[in-house]
Order: C-alpha cells, then sequence, then structure tokens
C-alpha cells in the first residue's frame, strides 16, 4: 500500500522521520522495522534509501543483522566510540577474557575513572 | 501638550482585552500579525511620549536650558505637573530600559548556546536530536532551521504523532514566529499592560503553527493529541529553550486543543475587536507624534528660533 503523498515529500522530511523512528526505538532497526514503525506509506526500498543515506552522512552507524544491516542513531563521537568498543566485544566469542584483557592494559587513570563511574552508577 | 502626551500612556491598557477578542475572531495567522503590530505601534508611541516628557523636563534645570541653547523658558502647563511626570517618566524608561536589556542579554546568550549545540549533533534533514531524559521539543531559528526534540520526547510519542510534532515546529519555522515573539517581548518592555498582551501574542503563534501543521497532515485531530501529549509528558520538566524560540507546549494547550477539535468557524463579520485594537494603536502613534512635534516646537520657540 504504497501512499503516493508520503513518496513525494521533501527527503529532509523522510530523513527527519526515519532518524526519530531509530531514535524512539532505542535499539538497532533494521529497513524492514522502520518501514513498519512509521507505519506510512514509505516502499521499503526509499526507507531503505534514506537509511543508505543517512549512513553516508555519518549520522546513523549499522551493524549486521541476519541478511542486513541495522541501523542506530550516533549520538555524538563519545557516544559512538562506546558503540564500537561494544561491536568489538560482541565480536569475540570468549567475551570474558577480552574484557579481562582490556582491563588489564588500562592506565591508571582510565582505572581511576572506571571506578569513579561504577561507583557513581551503584 | 502634556495631556496628549498621556494618551500612549493609558491607551496600552485597552490592549490585552481587544487583543484576547482579536485572537477569538480572525484566523490565527492573521490574528498574529495585527496583534504584533498594534503592539509594536503602542510600545513605540509610549516610549515617544516618555521620551518627550523627559525632555520637558530636563530643560526646565536652567543648567540644561543653557546648555539646549534655550533664550526664553520653555512654555509649559504649570511647574508642579510636568517636573514630578518627568521624574516618573525618566524612572519608567530607565527600568524598562535594564529589563529589555537584561532580558535580551539572556535571550541572545540561551539562543547562542542551542544554536551551538544544534549545531555540533549530527541533523537528519531539519531534526536535532538530543539525548536528554526531559521531554522537549522546540523550532530553532537560524540557518539553518532546526527542530529540536529531546529522545525523552520521541519516545513518549507514537509515529504519527512525532508527525505531527514536526508539522507543527516547521509551520514556526517556515512563517518566522521568532520574529513575531522577540517583538511582542520588546513591547512587553515598554509598558506593562503590554506583557499581557504578550501572552496572547505568544498564543497566537501557536494557534497559527497548530492551523498550519493540521492543514499540511489533513488531521486536526491527530495534531490536538499530539500537543496534548506531548505537553503531558513536558509537563513539570525543565527546559533550556531560549524564551524567543517556540516550543510545541507554550501557551495554554487546553485552549488550543479545544480550538483545534472545535468545528472550523465561518470567518464571521463580527471583527470590531481587531477594528478598535488597529484604532487604539493608530490613536496611539498620532497623540504620540503630535505631542513629540510640539515638545520640538516649543523647544524651538524658546531658542528665539521663530517668534511666539
Amino acid at each position: 500500500m504504497t501512499d503516493a503523498k508520503d513518496e513525494r515529500r521533501p527527503a529532509g522530511e523522510l530523513e527527519a522521520a526515519v532518524m526519530a523512528a531509530l531514535w524512539a526505538a532505542g535499539v538497532p532497526l533494521t529497513a524492514g522495522q522502520v518501514q513498519t514503525e512509521l507505519g506510512s506509506g514509505l516502499a521499503r526500498t526509499t526507507v531503505t534509501t534514506i537509511l543508505t543515506r543517512l549512513h553516508e552522512k555519518g549520522v546513523v552507524d549499522r551493524e549486521r543483522q541476519g541478511r542486513g544491516y541495522a541501523y542506530f542513531p550516533i549520538q555524538d563521537a563519545q557516544g559512538l566510540t562506546a558503540r564500537r568498543m561494544h561491536t568489538e566485544l560482541d565480536r569475540d566469542i570468549d567475551r570474558e577474557t577480552v574484557l579481562a584483557r582490556f582491563v588489564a592494559q588500562l592506565s591508571p587513570d582510565d582505572e581511576q575513572l572506571l571506578r569513579r563511574l561504577l561507583e557513581g552508577d551503584g | 501638550m502634556t495631556a496628549v502626551l498621556l494618551l500612549p500612556l493609558i491607551l496600552p491598557f485597552l490592549a490585552p482585552p481587544l487583543a484576547r477578542r482579536t485572537l477569538d475572531r480572525l484566523a490565527p495567522a492573521t490574528a498574529l500579525w495585527v496583534l504584533t503590530a498594534s503592539v509594536l505601534a503602542l510600545a513605540g508611541a509610549c516610549v515617544a511620549a516618555l521620551g518627550a516628557l523627559v525632555l520637558t523636563g530636563l530643560l526646565k534645570v536652567p543648567a540644561l536650558a543653557a546648555l539646549g541653547e534655550l533664550v526664553h523658558p520653555l512654555r509649559t502647563p504649570s511647574d508642579h505637573l510636568v517636573l514630578p511626570a518627568a521624574a516618573a517618566a525618566t524612572g519608567v524608561l530607565t527600568l524598562s530600559t535594564w529589563t529589555l536589556a537584561r532580558s535580551a542579554l539572556r535571550q541572545t546568550r540561551a539562543f547562542r548556546t542551542a544554536r551551538a549545540q544544534a549545531d555540533h549533533r549530527p541533523a537528519a534533514g531539519d531534526l536535532c536530536v538530543v539525548d536528554s531524559p526531559h521531554p522537549d521539543a522546540y523550532a530553532l531559528p537560524g540557518r539553518p532551521h532546526r527542530i529540536v526534540v529531546t529522545t525523552a520526547m520521541l519516545r513518549s510519542l507514537g509515529p504519527a504523532e512525532r508527525e505531527a510534532l514536526f508539522a507543527h515546529e516547521r509551520a514556526h519555522n517556515q512563517a518566522g514566529h521568532h520574529y513575531f515573539l522577540a517583538a511582542a517581548e520588546l513591547a512587553a518592555h515598554c509598558h506593562p499592560a503590554l506583557r499581557t498582551a504578550r501572552a496572547t501574542i505568544r498564543l497566537a503563534a501557536e494557534r497559527a503553527a497548530d492551523e498550519t501543521a493540521a492543514t499540511t497532515l489533513g488531521d486536526r485531530r491527530l495534531i490536538a493529541t499530539a500537543i496534548a501529549r506531548a505537553a503531558l509528558a513536558g509537563q513539570a520538566s525543565p527546559s533550556t529553550r531560549p524564551d524567543i524560540a517556540p516550543a510545541a507546549t507554550t501557551g495554554p494547550v487546553p485552549q488550543r486543543v479545544a480550538a483545534l477539535l472545535a468545528p472550523p468557524r465561518r470567518p464571521r463579520a463580527a471583527r470590531r475587536a481587531a477594528f478598535l485594537l488597529v484604532v487604539c494603536a493608530g490613536l496611539s502613534v498620532t497623540a504620540g507624534t503630535a505631542g513629540v512635534v510640539d515638545v520640538h516646537y516649543e523647544v524651538e520657540i524658546a531658542q528665539g528660533e521663530n517668534g511666539p
């Protein structure tokens, strides 16, 4: 049920709508999931095009999910680094060892910072 | 002479009720124009009248009269009337200038902060998302226009309601409502009665954006539920937006929702309130101009330029 009205909207508005859906979801979404979430008359290919464009702009990042990609918004430089660290951790099967090695290589300053962050959370 | 200068000081007190009725009768976008123009005229006339009173008072002081090259004493009604009036006018003008300068400084700072924040974040189209637990949304003027929305606000709305919110904020940006809000802010510092009119202008801007969004999306009920939900979500959460940046939930939200859900009214012939408001502003400007011209004339006579 492709609605011609939605297809003809300015590209900026469509990008904003897709971006809002990604932020509202809070978890990575595939193009199909974004289409369902928006519930509007956008064709799936249109959604994929918009997501690819947003990815090229560096506004969203993506990770492999099944045969395609799942997209998530990039918050800022710091948020992106944290996300990348997570992706690297997830890639390795032996997560525990990786994490142990990672912590072992931390500088004293970083160790101090981590401790403060953990205490702040608790 | 002094009597005609008092008129621009009194007339603004008629503005608040007339402004409210104008907004009730006219289409919001038209009402916004009429209200802003009238309020600016009233404010301008008020400042001109105060300035003329201050000048008259100053020229009564012998030292300043000599400095102004007055050869005859300035002809005015009784000094007992003019001097207190001039003193009061000086006080009011100083106070107004002070509060205006303070407000302008605060607004500029808030706007710069918001703008810098928006420019630093990645934007999709015109949307700038701020990761924050406080639901908030506003239209940020400047180049390029931005809609700033927090993640908490996005999560408390459904997809259709998010579109409604965006349409509302885009309407603010496209119509340049921040200019109207800045003008209302300026006028509010010129006369106490215009503070109430400022609230009406804010409401008019919100109603105009609501109506534009309703036309864009073709669904009045959707806009009504979206702003109601956004208002409930955003209630009691602190906002960092500058005052001239219109937010989605400014003004009496229940009144806006009711207006959207009411059947569209035929434009009525009874536009007396709008007409009266414009007459009021015109009268004020005329009286202010007449007063200032008169003071100028009297000063010239006192300077001995043309004989009495």
